[in-house]
């Protein structure tokens, strides 16, 4: 018998596979060019030797019978489910050809490029978009109510993105002595079990708790850390901005901040007008001052003195800007107006939110409101970890413009074991998330201007290289202000996952002239495409990652059927429709992403990870006071003031209220009793599984006998007054649709709300219409609606609807 | 077999958070089909007065566990234990590992075999 060939190859998870944001070093033992097995890499700094039960599965991912291994056309009706196998020559010349044509009668921006959340594509599918033309790259989710709405809003006030320190910088990780493990940790609406959601491996908070690190819980669920927080807050969905203005009256008028930060470090002491409400700016006092330097009151002058924004300096090098009062100013034009000072409107705002006040807004007793904040104020250092309930609000903006003031105004900005500036490693932008630009880029400015919202939010403009998906999903049915005619939807379900009223979606689509699918398993989206290509897990490509600190490699381990990467498939394409592409191959495009780092593609696949040395940008500690934050190296923030904007300019200039505030979302018993009475529980989505990644993984065998059915939870008491047993199947139900979930009694969640598990569809079920995978049965995204995002067009309500119970009569009924 | 040479798994359940790596590590490490498994992690929601509960998991070691003698001859640990994201469970002898179990509460040895 022939020797079998065996190898381990050394890898970086992300995405397909997991699903996950990755991260994780992993060990893939191949046999014959098969995986038989995978192990986390002990030597990884990142995970230690640990992996996820996802990843752990990845021989039955891999290997799957289902798995789509040959590119597929469409030959029946769209949804039918008849398909062709075709060879990836003919599925590349059908794709170059219709999308061309779109391109030729309608121009590039009629083609929609969508992808799912936070995965090893971002980067691929704008390198696409972008050389056939189109701006239109699209995360489908409402308000694109995921991550990327925290991230704008932070570096809106503060210039750059900031996370939990768990020491991931550093490669020793907690032993470092820089290092300083946090007293205290507040994990605000965010659940352990997912484990790599945005970017951070969960359970490094459990290796802080067992270092001595205590636990703020914020969450209306009795979660794993509220069960063992120090203090659990247990408010009411979507009143997450009412509790941070809470903590913020509480650490303010209890002198819990740091004074020194505040004058040094923010725009507290500049001056707005009383007239207008805005920013007294350089030209409002002098004809030909500067529109973007700002105004203090200097106590020693009595007079104002202006704060130079390019200089990030004060203009009287003695300037003593008073940080609170009401000053009287002389105008260029010979008016007098008052004026008050940041700090002093700040705490007008803070002062509206008396803890009293709060506690009828969010549910949660004063007394736990006042310790809460207490013990956060007082814990040295201290650190903020928050999750997606933070975006799934319309005024999502709003809430974080209030908890990024707490993390700097107790002066945990960038300080070991408190909330550390989060860039890329090396400054090497693979991914761009907002904020960031990558090589790759469109190929001018003027061909972004046709992007869907980017002309209505301004966000989009500034931070978000992104279509606003609410008006793109209403564009593709107005046609205004120009057709959209095809859609590249790259491991990406809209109909199953990301989109709310999906039915909407599902129409959206079929109104298209052409669609392309790109997944590794046929799902409910996949079926409505005209083509379906097979992509590749991670063990199956070649790719870089930098989000955030380390930079990674990832090698390929193995080949399946005909699967390719996602990024191999976008570079052909690419190169079709720009023939100037300047990439040879993906090798080059690689190099040329990490080109920062000093190292080719090639010499960082031979060390697997690097950390970027200590005084580089991407390394902490204390960056913007050593002038590592901004482009030209003076100290401080790359904001419009180069300060910490507590009043921001950028909300000023976008018409929006520059100052963090409370709004109630749209659909709570408070903003609706009406519809509160006919749905009288808060209907909360999105329940974590530890063995699923959103919609994925359900045809896992050994994942889905964990977590076998989309379950409901319910307290008991509530079940038991609507006559529901445990496992009983229930419809839950609103104004805009129902779905069946499976009843899970239990105290975790209280008695006036429920939770429902989200993104299931059944890959035992009929793929083709009307079935389409049985995604309508239990997919909970039918009773939540599009077209409710932010001002600023982000945010939506996701988590804090409203909605009715009744048992399933399993002997009439069928979903 | 001896006492002294016997072998367990103690699991400090106060940190044990229900990932099911364990689990599925197990299954992977035996190839055991969906459904069968060397250690299954149980749920157990506890209601304590004044509307509290506490969510507690514990990984439970089935018939089917044979604490990886494979692995740990060569000086691994078993799958259960190396994939472990909480890091919460410990493979050793169980005289050493009871005298450890007295440091803290909310912990539970496991001597399978």
């Amino acid at each position: 018998m022939a020797k079998k060939e065996l190898k381990v190859v050394r890898t970086t998870t992300w995405s397909a596979g997991p699903g996950c944001h990755g991260g994780c070093g992993v060990l893939a033992y191949i046999e014959d060019g098969k995986l038989v097995k995978i192990e986390g890499d002990p030597d990884h700094p990142w995970n230690q030797g640990r992996l996820c039960a996802r990843c752990l599965a990845m021989t039955q991912y891999v290997n799957h019978p289902q798995r789509l291994t040959r590119p597929l056309k469409r030959v029946g009706e769209r949804g039918e489910g008849r398909w062709q196998e075709i060879s990836w020559d003919e599925a590349f010349d059908l794709i170059e050809n219709r999308l061309g044509k779109i391109r030729e009668e309608f121009g590039p921006e009629s083609v929609i490029f969508s992808m799912g959340t936070g995965r090893d594509i971002g980067p691929w599918i704008c390198l696409l978009a972008y050389a056939y033309g189109s701006p239109n790259v699209m995360f489908a989710l409402s308000g694109i109510a995921c991550y990327s709405p925290r991230i704008t809003a932070v570096e809106t006030v503060q210039g750059d993105y900031c996370i939990l320190d768990a020491a991931q910088w550093l490669p020793k990780r907690y032993d470092d002595p820089r290092y300083k493990v946090p007293e205290c940790i507040v994990v605000w609406g965010y659940n352990i079990p997912a484990s790599c959601p945005d970017n951070v491996f969960g359970h490094w908070i459990i290796d802080l708790m067992r270092r001595g690190t205590k636990i703020i819980a914020i969450d209306p669920r009795l979660s794993w850390f509220a069960s063992r927080a120090e203090r659990w807050l247990r408010l009411r969905p979507g009143t997450d901005g009412a509790l941070a203005m809470g903590f913020l009256n509480v650490i303010i008028n209890e002198g819990l901040y740091d004074r020194d930060f505040v004058e040094k470090w923010t725009n507290a002491a500049h001056l707005v007008r009383g007239d207008s409400g805005k920013l007294l700016r350089e030209n409002d006092l002098i004809k030909n001052g500067s529109p973007d330097n700002f105004v203090a009151w200097d106590v020693a002058g009595k007079q104002p003195v202006v704060w130079d924004s390019h200089n990030v300096e004060y203009k009287l090098p003695d300037a003593k800007p008073a940080l609170e009062g009401e000053f009287k100013v002389s105008l260029s034009d010979g008016s007098r107006v008052t004026a008050k000072t940041v700090w002093s409107v700040f705490c007008e705002e803070v002062n509206k939110y008396p803890v009293k006040r709060v506690s009828e807004i969010t549910w949660v007793p004063e007394k736990d409101i006042i310790e809460a904040a207490r013990l956060y104020a007082k814990s040295k250092p201290a650190s903020i970890h928050w999750g997606v309930p933070i975006d799934m609000t319309p005024a999502i903006t709003p809430t974080v413009q209030a908890i990024t003031a707490l993390w700097c105004l107790t002066g945990n900005l960038d300080v070991p074991g408190g909330n550390v500036i989060s860039r890329y490693a090396f400054d090497a932008v693979a991914y761009a998330l907002p904020g960031a630009k990558g090589v790759i880029r469109l190929e001018s400015e003027e061909m972004d201007k046709k992007r869907i919202g980017a002309d209505r939010y301004g966000p989009l403009n500034k931070f978000i290289w992104r279509a606003q998906p609410d008006l793109a999903l209403e564009q593709i049915f107005t046609e205004k202000p120009y057709p959209i005619k095809g859609m590249w939807l790259q491991t990406c379900n809209p109909v199953a996952g990301i989109g709310l009223d999906p039915k909407k979606w599902v129409e959206a689509i079929k109104r298209l002239d052409f669609v392309v699918a790109v997944d590794l398993f046929m799902t409910p989206t996949t079926q409505l495409a005209d083509v379906v290509l097979p992509a590749a897990s991670f063990l199956e490509k070649d790719s870089v990652r930098s989000w955030w600190v380390p930079l990674q490699s990832i090698n390929k381990a193995i080949s399946v059927g005909e699967c390719k990467p996602d990024v191999e498939i976008n570079f052909e394409l690419a190169r079709r429709f720009n023939p100037n592409l300047r990439w040879n191959n993906i090798h080059e495009l690689f190099d040329e992403i990490i080109k920062p780092s000093g190292m080719s593609f090639k010499e960082l696949q031979k060390k697997g990870w690097a950390f970027p040395p200590e005084g580089h940008p991407s390394a902490p500690y204390h960056r913007f006071e050593k002038g590592l934050l901004r482009p030209d190296k003076k100290p401080g923030f790359q904001t419009p003031s180069g300060r910490i904007e507590l009043y921001s300019s950028l909300r000023e200039e976008w018409g929006l209220e520059p100052l963090a505030h409370y709004e109630e979302p749209p659909f709570t018993p408070v903003s609706q009793p009406e519809l509160y009475k006919e749905y009288p529980l808060i209907l909360s989505t999105g329940r974590r599984s530890p063995v699923y990644f959103h919609s994925e993984h359900r045809n896992i065998p050994w994942l889905r006998q964990i977590d076998p059915d989309p379950v409901v939870e319910i307290h008991p008491e509530t079940a038991s007054s609507l006559g529901i047993g445990d496992e009983d199947w229930v419809w839950v139900e609103n104004w805009l649709g129902r779905c069946k979930l499976k009843a899970k009694l239990t105290p975790v969640v209280p008695r006036w709300m429920v939770m429902a598990a989200h993104g299931w569809w059944f890959p035992e079920k009929a793929g083709a219409e009307p079935s389409l995978f049985g995604v309508w049965e239990s997919n909970i995204n039918q009773l939540i609606p599009m077209g409710f995002q932010g001002k600023d067009g982000l945010g939506a309500p996701i988590k804090n609807l409203l909605c009715r119970l009744s048992k399933v009569n399993e002997g009439t009924e069928n979903a | 077999m001896p006492e002294k040479d016997r072998y367990g798994l103690l699991i400090d359940y106060e940190y044990c958070t229900g990932c099911y790596a364990c689990q599925v590590a197990c299954a992977q490490e035996y190839k055991w089909p969906a459904g069968m498994s060397g250690i299954k992690v149980i749920e157990v929601v506890q209601s304590l007065p004044n509307d509290k509960a506490y969510l507690a998991y514990i990984p439970f070691p089935t018939e089917l566990c044979v604490l990886c003698p494979a692995r740990t001859k060569k000086g691994l640990e078993p799958a259960c234990v190396k994939h472990c994201l909480a890091a919460c469970m410990k493979y050793g002898k169980i005289e050493e590992l009871a005298k450890e179990m007295g440091k803290k509460p909310r912990m539970v040895l496991w001597a399978p075999r």
